[in-house]
């Protein structure tokens, strides 16, 4: 996976706990919620739908990584690839 | 020192069938039910009383999310109730508000959707959501309404199963009359259609309605009644002190004239008439009022085989046989069982009676009941009526609990 395709799938999580937010231009390197009206509890939705839907767990302690989508990429991209070179 | 007098000065509401009161009442008049068959979890196809307002009339997509179908209905019907009352909410004290609703029951759709969840994660609690507790608390659909409109005065619910429609209003009454607040939105919401649970429950107590035509399913009073329709739906007014409702100009649907709540303390489940006739002497007697006062007296009856007996019973206990002006009437028939909104939602569907002098029937009665045989039962087609000056309101409850309302035509 890319960071690309990751900063994809985060963004498409997004899309679907803030249906209300125009995601067309989110900014990389903006902090999320300095750009789109999402809480603590939806943080709490980005958390659990990486592991629901991708396997992917966040400790608690690194939820500061997902930031934004750049540092989101960076932190998950590595995450996915270990997951997929496991099979 | 008299109490304040309270007047109803706005009614929003979804029902089966109909999304506002004009809607609604139009249907009852012209015999039009709102039943329809519905996938329950677990038990295939049920008949089911289903709401087809918008909720993005006045939520965001995100809240519809976040949130409940009860703090939907409730959002809805508040800001339907206010638009209707023509209140200048922008400028009205948001700490003065109360937001009072009734419920049946509250948390059962939000529980078994989790365990679904789960259940397709070999039941690892790590998938349960964290939006389960604040949509489980027993205030959420008046949290969620006090949220959308800023409300930051009292909102809370109010438990008391299906006589819960009723005590919304009574709760608001009594708090405008203590001076607690300044203005209400009060009624009540029910999403119960959303769990199976209560389907289940009900199929397993032999009271699970069955018919092949969804709009005959709901049929109190007839013979062939076998059970309860399960509806959702929800009906929220606001209320007034009426000094307050008259120095702005308010339109005025109903004065409250009296009200009471009992309990039977004799069974789970059981209706007690005895109880039942206590409650709606109660409240005649706090409205000083005769039976053959009553013009319009709508009934809880939710077509389970003894459960309407017992209504009847003691409805002939307090009006006997001469009460000329006293029509009986019932508005499940049409709607289902709408749990914890159904006396707020029976209520308004007879509001208009002050207007049109009709008094909306009960449909689906084939083959009347003669133990349902009351005089003055209005069935199966409206009727043109020369006065109605009052309406009393019955709606009872599982554990005993019983709710009389009366509400009277408004004379300055």
């Amino acid at each position: 996976m890319t960071k690309d395709e990751c900063k994809k799938v985060v963004l498409d999580i997004i899309a679907d706990i803030a249906p209300d937010e125009d995601l067309s231009n989110v900014k990389s390197d903006v902090r999320l919620r300095d750009q789109l009206q999402l809480d603590s509890m939806d943080f709490l939705d980005i958390v659990m739908e990486l592991r629901k839907r991708h396997g992917i767990e966040v400790p608690e302690a690194e939820y500061v990584q997902l930031a934004s989508l750049a540092s989101s990429a960076d932190y998950l991209t590595p995450k996915f690839n270990a997951l997929a070179a496991k099979g | 020192m008299k109490p304040a007098r309270i007047v109803i000065t706005g009614v929003g509401l979804t029902a089966p069938n109909g999304n506002t009161l004009p809607e609604f009442r139009r249907n009852l008049l012209t015999g039009v039910a709102g039943i329809e068959r519905k996938e329950i979890r677990y038990m295939g196809l049920q008949l089911a009383g289903v709401c087809h307002y918008d909720p993005l009339k006045y939520q965001k997509k995100k809240e519809v999310r976040v949130g409940t179908r009860a703090g939907s209905i409730s959002i809805y019907c508040a800001r339907e109730a206010l638009a209707d009352s023509g209140i200048d909410f922008d400028g009205t004290a948001k700490d003065r508000v109360g937001i009072y609703i009734g419920c049946t029951e509250h948390g059962n759709v939000e529980t078994e959707n989790e365990i679904y969840n789960i259940s397709k994660f070999n039941y690892d609690t790590k998938f349960w959501s964290h939006y389960h507790n604040p949509r489980t608390v027993a205030n959420n659909p008046a949290g969620e309404a006090s949220l959308n409109l800023g409300v930051t005065g009292p909102a809370y619910t109010i438990g008391a199963a299906c006589a819960a429609g009723n005590m919304g209003l009574i709760h608001a009454a009594q708090m405008l009359r203590l001076g607690e607040v300044d203005f209400a939105i009060c009624g009540g919401v029910s999403e119960s259609i959303h769990t199976f649970g209560i389907f289940a429950g009900f199929k397993s107590q032999n009271a699970l309605a069955t018919h092949e035509d969804p709009q005959k399913a709901s049929r109190p009073f007839d013979l062939a009644r076998n059970g309860i329709v399960i509806s959702e739906g929800g009906c929220l007014y606001t209320l007034e002190r009426l000094e307050d409702a008259e120095a702005r100009g308010a339109k005025i649907y109903a004065e409250i004239a009296g009200y009471h709540v009992n309990s039977d303390a004799s069974d789970y489940v059981l209706p007690n008439p005895i109880r039942q006739a206590e409650c709606i002497r109660s409240a005649l007697k706090r409205a000083s009022y005769t039976p053959r006062d009553i013009h319009i007296v709508n009934t809880h009856a939710t077509a389970t085989p003894l459960g309407d007996i017992q209504e009847c019973e003691a409805i002939r206990a307090v009006f006997g046989e001469d009460c000329p002006d006293t029509n009986i009437n019932n508005t499940k028939s049409f709607i289902g069982h709408a749990m914890g909104a159904a006396g707020a939602l029976e209520l308004a569907g007879n509001l208009p009676s002050f207007q049109d002098l009709t008094v909306h029937p009960s449909i689906n009665v084939d083959n009347l009941d003669p133990l349902c045989a009351l005089p003055g039962l209005v069935l199966n087609q409206p009727k043109a009526v020369a006065k109605v000056d009052t309406i009393l309101n019955n709606s009872f409850g599982m554990l005993g609990i019983n709710s009389t309302l009366i509400v009277k035509r408004f004379v300055a």
